[in-house]
This record gives structure tokens, sequence and C-alpha cells, in this order.
């Protein structure tokens, strides 16, 4: 089996800053995974440059494309990565308005994303947007109200399934859960886990929440000042953190 | 099934003046499938413990193998630790942990949907496990977050049954069950050993220790200090 997604010593600086230093690991089909880390840690740096949103200074992304295998991301050009952008790759961004376009109704920000990858056929289109808007548990009746009009659980659901109608491989996720109250968290989580299974997605998970990346992600990334600390499987990471920081951080977690 | 060699375990406390707590050394024991293998030693001795480390959940110290149906968890990457929990090793915890709002025949369905298996087979396993561990019907299509421990418990158990794994991990499978619940349970287990399941258990309920299990492995051998 060839890995969906092969990283090699990705570093990214800001001036003389460190974004993400010397970052390497493999993503398999099927797979989750979590990067955890404080604010400024470097993790949204990394998955912006794994997305190709951020050039970074040094290192590889290799993506196993469906048409032509493994290729380096970066090195690819403008008009390839935006392709890959619409067809194999989603991007959950943590604010629903920044992945959605606000004045196009619910249908059509789904349809947008069909007709991107030139589906015409307006019956077919409305009818898969139909469909996952039920997916993602947003009434039919609402098909035609822009996003604006929606809770932010809504606004969430529906990038979300924005995002997954073109069947894309790989999802990157950016605090998907964060700003939301807990409940709707909860069946959020429920939602992307069931859509992750079902369709044998492989995905990215940055967030700073603990209990989300235990629901979620099978294999777990500590980052501490743009370096990654800690890997392995998440429930270990979480039970048994080796590394000073990861203690401290999952010792400050506040028990419910 | 089951093979464990020169097993060691401490945890440095980086936060707390980096102490570090010596818990196993020198630990070395073989389960065999259809071996049902009950560990025992006082509280605080490591069962628990090794328990984890059989399960991938705690990293062993750096020279111990722990190897179970081949794969060695000390050296094996996370994606085949992740398939040998999803088809061979399986274990049942003290506490279940669901995604709140999943329906509770999914919770007992998932490890058997996980393996690819048709959905309405993995359903129907579901069912039978529920019924026979009498959780009633009614609260088949609630999520387990708001059952009575003993439910939860329960629904605990067929999660850990609906599939028939090789290895089988058990932390207290009985406890805060009533009598005719923990009849179930233990004939559970047993149906389990004689299919070939190699298992370890800890069980505090002497009597269903003895009922069940072929030996004992007293983990307080596996202290440090009684192996220097």
């Amino acid at each position: 089996m060839t890995p969906l997604l092969d990283v090699r010593s990705l570093t990214k600086t800001y001036g003389g800053r460190i974004g993400c230093a010397d970052v390497s690991f493999t993503l398999w089909p099927g797979e989750v995974l979590g990067i955890v880390g404080e604010s400024g840690s470097g993790k949204s740096t990394l998955l912006g440059c794994l997305a190709g949103q951020l050039s970074p200074d040094t290192g590889e992304v290799i993506f196993d494309t469906r048409a032509e295998g493994p290729r380096d991301v970066l090195s690819m050009s403008e008009a390839e990565r935006r392709m890959l952008g619409r067809t194999d790759w989603a991007f959950v961004h943590q604010n629903p308005r920044d992945g959605l376009r606000m004045r196009v109704s619910a249908g059509g920000n789904v349809g947008e994303r069909l007709m991107a990858v030139g589906a015409r056929h307006y019956g077919d289109i409305r009818a898969d947007a139909l469909d996952w808007l039920g997916r993602v548990e947003i009434h039919e009746s609402r098909i035609d109200d822009r996003p604006a009009a929606f809770s932010g659980g809504m606004q969430q659901r529906l990038q979300i399934a924005r995002n997954l109608v073109t069947g894309p491989r790989l999802v990157f996720m950016d605090e998907p859960t964060g700003g939301l109250d807990v409940s709707v968290q909860a069946r959020l989580l429920d939602l992307i886990r069931g859509l992750v299974r079902r369709m044998g997605l492989s995905a990215i998970v940055v967030t700073h929440d603990l209990a989300v990346v235990r629901l979620l992600a099978d294999r777990l990334m500590v980052m501490k000042d743009g370096h990654v600390i800690e890997t392995g499987l998440t429930d270990q990471v979480l039970d048994d953190p080796q590394a000073a920081y990861t203690q401290l951080l999952v010792s400050s977690v506040l028990q419910v | 099934m089951i093979h464990v060699e020169n097993l060691g375990k401490f945890f440095t406390l980086h936060n707390q003046g980096g102490v570090s707590i010596p818990v196993l050394a020198g630990a070395g024991f073989s389960v065999a499938p259809g071996e049902c293998v009950a560990l025992t030693g006082e509280s605080g001795a490591g069962k628990s413990t090794v328990m984890r480390i059989l399960y991938g959940n705690y990293l062993a110290a750096p020279g111990s193998s722990v190897r179970i149906g081949g794969l060695d968890l000390t050296t094996a990457a996370p994606r085949e630790i992740l398939a040998l929990r999803r088809e061979t090793l399986g274990y049942v915890s003290q506490f279940l942990r669901v995604v709140p709002r999943v329906p509770t025949i999914d919770v007992v369905a998932e490890p058997l949907m996980a393996l690819g298996r048709p959905e309405e087979e993995a359903r129907a396993r579901a069912r039978g496990l529920l019924e026979r561990l009498r959780i009633p019907q009614a609260l088949w299509q609630l999520s387990p977050t708001t059952f009575s421990g003993g439910e939860q418990q329960r629904v605990n158990i067929a999660r850990g049954f609906a599939h028939a794994y090789p290895v089988l991990l058990l932390d207290e499978p009985t406890a805060s069950l009533d009598a005719i619940n923990r009849e179930t349970v233990l004939s559970l287990i047993e149906e389990a050993r004689e299919g070939g399941a190699a298992i370890v258990g800890i069980f505090h309920d002497v009597a269903a220790r003895q009922r069940v299990a072929d030996r004992e492995i007293d983990v307080s051998r596996f202290a440090p200090e009684a192996a220097a």
C-alpha cells in the first residue's frame, strides 16, 4: 500500500521566527491524524503548508494522486494544485465564513463545488446538494436559504457538505468544532466520524481540544514551538505521554 | 498468542521534579490460544499497567518485548497496532468511552462495521448480545452516556464481545454487575475461551476468577525490587 501523504522535513519560517521546523510524517488511506499544541505551536502553519496555502522554505509533500501516483505537491503548477484542491482535497475552516460563500444559497454552496469539477446538469446538481444537506442534517426546506441565516453549527455542517460533495480523499480540518456549543460539537463529531468511516477518508485535524482528537483521531502529533515533540497512537499519547510538554498538556485538562 | 519477555515499565513525571516511578521489571509470561489467565496482585501492583501495555495503550520500557499474534508492539508502527486492535486484539475496559449521541446498538455493532462486515449482520449480532445482557430494547436507540453504571458496563462488554477476537483483555468485566448478569458475562468469557481466544483478565471477584481462569499470574513478582 502507498501512503496517501508523505511529508518530509517540512520547514517554514517567518523572517527569523520558526513557523514549523523539520516536520516529517506519513498518512495512510483511511487514517485520521490529529495535530495538537497550544496557540503559536505551528500547527496551523503546518496545515497551511500541507494544503498548499503557504509555501514552505524546504521539504516535500508527496501526495498519491489518482492519475499519476505519488507527486510532490510543492513542485506542481498552481493550476494543478488548484485542481487538487477542488477534487481530491477538502479544507474545513474553523470559521465557516472562510469556507462558505455567504451570499449564495445553501444549495448553491454545495452545487458550486460540483460545477467546479464539471457538473452541468441542474437537476443532478440540485439532487446531489439535497442529498448532502440531508447527510449533514440540514432540512431540505433550507436549501434556498443563505448561510447567513443559519446558526453556527449549521454553517459548519454546510461547510462540511460543500467540502465532501466532490468525494475528496484527504480532508484538512482546522479546529472544526472551535467556537461551537458543546452539544453542537458532539453532534458534529459524530457526523464527521461517520462520514470519515463510510467514505474511507483520510483526514488531518488540527485542534487544541484533546477530547476532540481522542474521539476523532487514530494517531496524534504534538507540536511545540514549531517542532513535533511526540507522536503515537492517540490513546497512547494521551494516556502515557512521554514528553514533558505533553504531560503538562494532558494534566491541564479540566475534568467534567 | 501472547508472548511477553523482559517487560519493564517506568513513569517519568517531568512536571513533578522529573521523578521516575518504576512499576515493572523483567516481566515475562505467555498465554496460549484457548487459555484464560488472571492477573493478580494487590492494588497498585501493576495489573492494569500490564493490561494497558498489552493493548498498546502504554509504552513499554526500552528492551521489552511484547508480542501479540506475531506483532511486537514495542516496534510496531501505529497503523499495525490499529489493524491488530481491529482484527485480533479486543479490550473491555472498566469504563465506556463513546461519542455522545451515538445509539447503543451502533456502539455495540461498531467493531464489526470497522471490519467491513455488512451492516445487517453487525446489527443482528449487536441485538443478540444486548438481549443476552438484558439491556431493555427501549434503550437500544439511545446513547449509553446517560445509562446507569451497570448498564454502561454491560454495553461495554457487548461491544467487546461483538467480534470474536483471538486475543481478549478484560479489566474487571464483572464489577458492578448483579448476579444474573455476572453469570451471563462469565458464560461469554467461557465461550470465547472455548472458541480458542487467548484471554487475560483482572478479576477481583475471586469466585469468578476461579471459575474462568486456567491459571493466575501474580503481578507483584514483576515489581522492580523483586527482580533486583
